[in-house]
């Protein structure tokens, strides 16, 4: 069975365990979500499976999308992603819930896309420590001081690290523990956080580094 | 707050009866030592009850040994709580009762409520 799903981060709470310890949760909007397309080697030159998520309008849709989605008599659905997989037992038009992939115990990974941060220092973005406080410095507590050498090479390097856009990024959240699997509301709990907002959209995959 | 947030939270605990600042409590607390649970009272002075929903708690002041005051919070929705009776109730005129802290003996006791 494939192990993965698309979920909305709902938000973070506290449950207790069965031994009555504070247990922090982020709470996960996960599936139900349906198998869109199988990419086999033969076809597409490697294996995952296509999961189609949160049914909307059919006007919401372009005619192409609706088409690959008509396909396999599936509904309009807003967010298509992709997960790796090389025998993912489960076959185009299938619909997969929360109850059937993951259960209480495993380890998890959720991507998610983090909170956008603007254009930020290179203080906030890279932990940079600012200069002295003291000393008759001025306008130096938060600068990012030297960021290359002399006059050889005579110019920064590519990729230096400096201030610039923070947030908005790609961010996984590796082996986090599933504490939580409601089946009828199709929610899923994991320990710790999650990166983004609430309603962000999360993949949520077993975890890969076990 | 989110219904679906509220749908995986734990209810109030039916053994907490209501409390207020001032109480006198005895609250029965279920530990679990390697195999064996058993039961464990602490009675004290509610100091502060604080709000919070999932997180709801209250301090119990009590004086140990030696007259040295010994606190401890609980969670309202802890189902480690057996069950809390209440003692007495005691007139205080503020929510917080941190004064109870600087003070031992004659002063830290508090003018009994009788409803």
């Amino acid at each position: 069975m494939l192990k993965g799903l698309i979920g909305k981060k709902v938000g973070m709470t506290q449950i207790f365990d069965e031994a009555g310890a504070v247990v922090p949760v982020t709470i996960i909007e996960a599936g139900p979500c349906y198998v869109t397309q199988v990419r086999l080697p033969e076809n597409d030159g490697y294996s995952a499976v296509q999961l189609g998520f949160d049914e909307i309008k059919p006007k919401r849709l372009t005619g192409g999308q609706l088409g690959h989605l008509k396909r396999n008599n599936l509904p309009p659905l807003r967010f298509l992603r992709e997960f790796r997989a090389k025998d993912p037992e489960v076959s185009e038009g299938d619909k997969l819930t929360v109850g059937e992939v993951f259960s209480v115990g495993e380890a998890v990974d959720v991507i998610g896309t983090s909170k956008g941060k603007g254009f930020q220092g290179a203080v906030k973005r890279y932990h940079f420590r600012g200069g002295p406080k003291t000393h008759g410095q001025s306008d130096r507590q938060r600068a990012p001081g030297s960021r290359g050498s002399g006059t050889t090479p005579g110019r920064v390097y590519k990729g230096a690290r400096g201030p610039g856009h923070m947030g908005s990024d790609r961010v996984t959240a590796q082996n986090l523990k599933v504490v939580l699997v409601d089946g009828e509301r199709n929610l899923l709990g994991v320990r710790g956080a999650v990166p983004g907002a609430k309603g962000g959209l999360v993949l949520i995959r077993a975890a890969r580094k076990q | 707050m989110s219904e679906l947030l509220k749908a995986v939270e734990a209810q109030d605990n039916p053994n907490v009866p209501e409390l207020s600042p001032g109480d006198t409590v005895k609250v029965f607390l279920r530990i679990k030592e390697g195999n064996n649970e058993r039961t464990q009272e602490f009675r004290g002075t509610v100091i502060r009850k604080r709000g919070g929903g999932q997180a709801s708690n209250f301090t119990v002041r009590r004086i140990a040994s030696n007259g040295i005051g010994v606190e401890r919070t609980f969670l309202m929705r802890s189902p480690r709580i057996e069950k809390i009776i209440v003692e007495r109730h005691a007139k205080v005129r503020r929510a917080q009762l941190y004064f109870l802290r600087e003070r031992t003996g004659k002063s830290a006791r508090l003018k009994q409520k009788f409803s």
